[in-house]
């Protein structure tokens, strides 16, 4: 099945528009309109995820950036337009044959009572096994690793209900880990923790992606986090891509200001030399003008 | 034994964790076999003590006359024609009761969600009831209805629920059953006052038409659904992660409806040979997990649903004295304190979510 | 979604449903086996001379439209406090094993006790109801972490399942005992009389006031314990006086007309949908849904199968449920 070329166009224009380092793109949107009910929340989004980068998608609240990464991983059927894995559309794929390449976090999982973290983990080798052959020696290795990257494998015999936030987000990873996908997308894998945790699993997924070669597609909340570490930053409002490329082109004041309806100045971040947003607010302000006209300095 | 030993030193050419993981997954499947064959021993006890005691007590040597051919006057006939085909059903319908409702709990993530609540049972009891009371059927008849009466109410509250699943499916067959109980009322004032008592007690649940060739329907049944609810245990692992994990994973919403469906399926047998026996779907889970540290086990759950049956059948015969108890009185009768001591230790409330 | 459009759809929506409930009032009064004009039944309301045939129907009409009223009002009032207090949509007073409480102890009067008397069987019910209640309460309180949601509707199911059983146990042995109970557990407003309203209306009005001021509590119950706790709000305390004004009503609108099962689920969920979370709005509107449901279900059950009559806890379900089907499958039904 091949995409017609008005898609070919359309894609290309936006990828040229990106960035120099992207390759290839396996999974791209075209066109793609998603909702629940007859409420429209993502809006004809024609977008491709870079190969082997990290991309981060931010955005206000309720700007349709989880409904397009749920979109992403076909938990939606597209109102409009489709979502396109390897050039073939996500939904004509088995679901089981996307589960092998594409891997998923949904926001706040929920693990099943009493479950150990060996077990929880091993469940993302389900994509792997048939219905006739079982847990196996591949399986076992798998998870073994999964646990050994993100850091769980002392914990392999606890429940998961009973460790602490941190914890449990990496036991999650571990599992979307294990399912071995060259694709990971991630729902907010932050929420919930504190701030050196949320670094921890960040440096995590970093670490995956560079050694690996995994491509990450996650949603994030914290701005400044999200900026230090995508390679490819989607901003989103209202159901539409408002812009995307490398962090230092998409963080604008403007483009903040438009965005998140706040006034930032945008300085550079000591320690990763990426843009920092410093949100001004009605208050604090050592400049007084800032206050008053806004970040026009 | 020298596998054992290897696995503690570490295996050449794979990754240390590989040894931890091995051992972690084995405790878990250890407790799980033990768990398993604790749970056989004890149907096996309430079998023989069902079958062997009571107002006629046979030994274990003249049972195993009996079995082999043996014509002992007085004994054969109330084993054979009585006792045995009681507890066998019983075992079997157990069975199919605690591995339904598990499979309901377990795919709808919800301990309230079984068979019994979301209008299932009461599907095929309406149907049942308007089998005996309008059409003035018996037996075999009665229990057709019932099969069919679940399971249009079953995909009848799947389709209404939408695409959306778990949670609208718990509402809408909620609203189903209610609409059903009605029905069923309707019926019971409509009914000849003996009518209504055969309604009642098969509406209770009951053993009381326990014979060899409902035994083998029943049987025949279940060899049918076994292999497709072990053929479809492996993505009730997933379902039981939520809709988003389980669906990243590669489980469709097709096998979770199919899940449902053969759970619908193995609670209408159950309903169909001996009536909705109260508590039976609802109990065996959560009964099972417990034991299980927790854990989801739909092996256990069939074992505690036919220990469960099996033994309240026996209580009802007996407990009270020339009274002759439907085993669902017991059932609910007994189970309720049982369910409601778990709610008291706290043992129901401790929800990960 | 813009602002107008929140603003006047819940007052529509209040229209309409007040205005159903006065038609069916309306109704009430004029349609039956025997049908009557507006002036015949305007004479008969007014003129308190009259004494014909006409106005002895008025009589009973004006009776169960009461009846019909007061059990559906209060039986939508208990399902929605049932709801918040539960925070389960499954709630309903049936939840909490207050009906088979009551069906229990009617039960338990006729077969054990001879009662014939429909009055004394009606406080065997209430007392049934109140049992029942009460030590679903008492047990999901047990426990360091007391009565969660998950714990009373478990422990409500158990109760219900247990006290069915007990009930099924003496029933199947006692067939005069089923004769009586068949025609009682369907739940009917029909010639039971304004009296039988006198010594349950107390029970009622308690039960009202407490549940309607009890939407403050419901609302931040809903956020959660801790939540409600940072809030100042003692949620212990809190959920003993919203259960007990489920008791109160469930119990009171049981003695009226017996056990009407499908209200106390239907009325809240409808007037979620129409209304929003909020319980300001949800309990006055699940008043006004509940009596309407109620009554138009009386109306129907009349002239639905003539010539004889189906009894409104029947035609309640009849009606509710597509009513209800269509009120899931249109709505947004968040979790509560």
């Amino acid at each position: 099945m091949s995409i017609d070329p008005a898609t070919d166009a359309s894609t290309d224009r936006i990828t040229d528009r990106v960035t120099g380092r992207v390759t290839g793109t396996r999974l791209a949107t075209h066109d793609l309109s998603l909702g629940y009910d007859d409420r429209t929340v993502v809006d004809h989004v024609t977008t491709r995820v870079p190969d082997g980068a990290v991309t981060v998608v931010v955005g206000a609240n309720a700007c349709g950036k989880s409904t397009l990464l749920r979109g992403l991983a076909r938990l939606l059927r597209p109102g409009t337009g489709q979502v396109l894995l390897d050039g073939k559309s996500i939904h004509g794929i088995p679901t089981k044959e996307v589960a092998r390449t594409l891997g998923l976090l949904p926001q706040n999982p929920v693990a099943p009572k009493g479950v150990t973290v060996v077990d929880l983990v091993g469940r993302g080798r389900a994509p792997h096994q048939g219905r006739f052959q079982r847990w196996g020696a591949a399986d076992e290795a798998a998870v073994a690793r999964a646990l050994e990257v993100t850091g769980t494998l002392d914990l392999a015999d606890r429940v998961v209900d009973e460790l602490s936030g941190g914890q449990r987000q990496r036991v999650w990873i571990a599992m979307a880990l294990a399912q071995e996908t060259d694709l990971l997308l991630l729902d907010e894998p932050t929420t919930y923790l504190d701030v050196a945790h949320q670094v921890e699993v960040l440096d995590l997924l970093h670490d995956l992606n560079a050694t690996r070669g995994t491509t990450v597609v996650m949603v994030l909340h914290e701005l400044n986090l999200a900026a230090r570490y995508a390679d490819h930053l989607v901003a989103m409002a209202d159901g539409r891509i408002v812009a995307e490329g490398p962090p230092r082109e998409v963080i604008t004041q403007e483009r903040v200001s438009e965005v998140f309806g706040m006034q930032c100045l945008v300085v550079e971040d000591p320690v990763s030399g990426t843009p920092l947003v410093v949100p001004i607010g009605r208050h604090h302000s050592r400049r007084p003008t800032l206050v008053a006209n806004g970040a026009t300095a | 034994m020298s596998a054992a030993t290897d696995s503690r030193v570490g295996t050449p050419g794979m990754p240390a964790g590989v040894d931890m993981v091995r051992a972690a997954r084995s405790r878990v499947s250890r407790r799980h076999r033990l768990l398993v064959g604790a749970l056989v021993v004890a149907l096996l006890g309430v079998f023989l003590v069902r079958v062997l005691l009571g107002d006629f007590t046979v030994t274990i040597p003249d049972f195993v006359r009996i079995l082999a051919g043996e014509q002992i006057p007085g004994a054969t006939f109330v084993v054979m024609e009585s006792k045995l085909p009681r507890a066998v059903l019983g075992v079997l319908v157990g069975a199919a009761f605690g591995l339904g409702g598990s499979v309901f709990q377990t795919t709808l993530r919800n301990a309230l969600a079984s068979p019994d609540i979301i209008g299932v049972g009461m599907g095929a009891s309406a149907a049942a009831v308007f089998a005996i009371v309008v059409l003035g059927l018996q037996g075999v008849a009665v229990s057709g209805f019932a099969i069919a009466g679940a399971v249009a109410v079953a995909v009848l509250v799947r389709t209404l629920a939408g695409a959306a699943g778990g949670y609208r499916v718990v509402v809408v067959g909620v609203g189903a059953s209610a609409f059903l109980v009605a029905v069923v009322q309707y019926l019971f004032t409509r009914a000849s006052i003996y009518d209504a008592q055969a309604a009642l007690v098969w509406l209770t649940g009951s053993l009381n038409s326990a014979s060899w060739p409902a035994i083998a329907r029943t049987a025949g049944c279940l060899l049918v659904l076994l292999p497709v609810v072990a053929l479809l245990a492996g993505s009730l692992r997933l379902t039981e992660l939520g809709d988003d994990t389980a669906a990243g994973l590669g489980s469709s919403p097709r096998r979770t409806d199919a899940l449902l469906l053969v759970a619908v399926l193995l609670v209408s047998v159950g309903v169909a040979a001996a009536g909705p026996v109260a508590f039976a779907a609802f109990l065996a889970g959560p009964i099972a997990r417990a034991l299980n540290g927790g854990r989801t086990s739909l092996v256990a759950s069939a074992l505690v649903g036919s220990i469960l049956v099996v033994g309240a059948d026996h209580l009802g015969a007996y407990l009270v004295p020339d009274v002759n108890l439907p085993v669902g009185v017991v059932t609910g009768a007994l189970g309720a304190p049982f369910l409601l001591w778990l709610v008291a230790t706290g043992r129901t409330s401790r929800r990960s979510s | 979604m813009t602002l107008t459009n929140r603003t006047t759809r819940p007052a529509l929506a209040v229209t309409i449903a007040l205005a159903v409930l006065a038609a069916g009032v309306v109704a009430s009064l004029h349609v039956g086996s025997r049908m009557l004009s507006p002036e015949v039944v305007w004479a008969a309301l007014t003129d308190p001379r009259a004494d014909d045939a006409d106005h002895a129907v008025v009589t009973a009409r004006v009776a169960r439209t009461v009846l019909a009223l007061l059990a559906g009002g209060a039986l939508g009032l208990a399902g929605a406090a049932m709801q918040g207090l539960t925070r389960n949509p499954l709630g309903d007073p049936g939840i909490l094993g207050i009906n088979a409480g009551a069906a229990l102890g009617m039960v338990t009067a006729v077969a054990l006790l001879g009662v014939t008397s429909l009055p004394v069987q009606i406080w065997f019910a209430l007392a049934g109801a109140a049992v029942a209640g009460v030590l679903v309460h008492a047990i999901a309180g047990l426990g360091r972490d007391g009565a969660t949601p998950i714990k009373l509707a478990v422990a409500g199911a158990a109760a219900t399942a247990g006290f069915t059983s007990w009930t099924s146990a003496l029933l199947i042995t006692d067939l005069q005992t089923l004769e009586t109970f068949r025609f009682w557990q369907v739940g009917t407003v029909g010639g039971r009389g304004v009296e039988v309203v006198g010594p349950v209306l107390p029970f009622l009005l308690t039960g009202a006031v407490l549940a309607l001021t009890g939407a403050r509590l419901l609302d931040v119950l809903a956020l959660g314990d801790d939540l409600a706790r940072g809030l100042g709000r003692r949620a212990g305390l809190d959920r003993l006086v919203v259960g007990l004004s489920v008791i109160l009503l469930a119990g009171a609108a049981t003695a009226l007309a017996g056990p009407i099962a499908f209200v106390g689920l239907v009325a809240p969920h409808a007037a979620r949908i129409l209304l929003g979370p909020s319980y300001f709005r949800i309990l006055p509107m699940s008043v006004v849904i509940g009596a309407a449901l109620v009554t138009w279900a009386d109306v129907v059950g009349r002239v639905i199968l003539p010539p004889t009559e189906v009894q409104v806890g029947i035609m309640t379900a009849v009606i509710g449920v597509p009513v209800f089907f269509a009120l899931v499958r249109r709505g947004r039904m968040g979790s509560l």
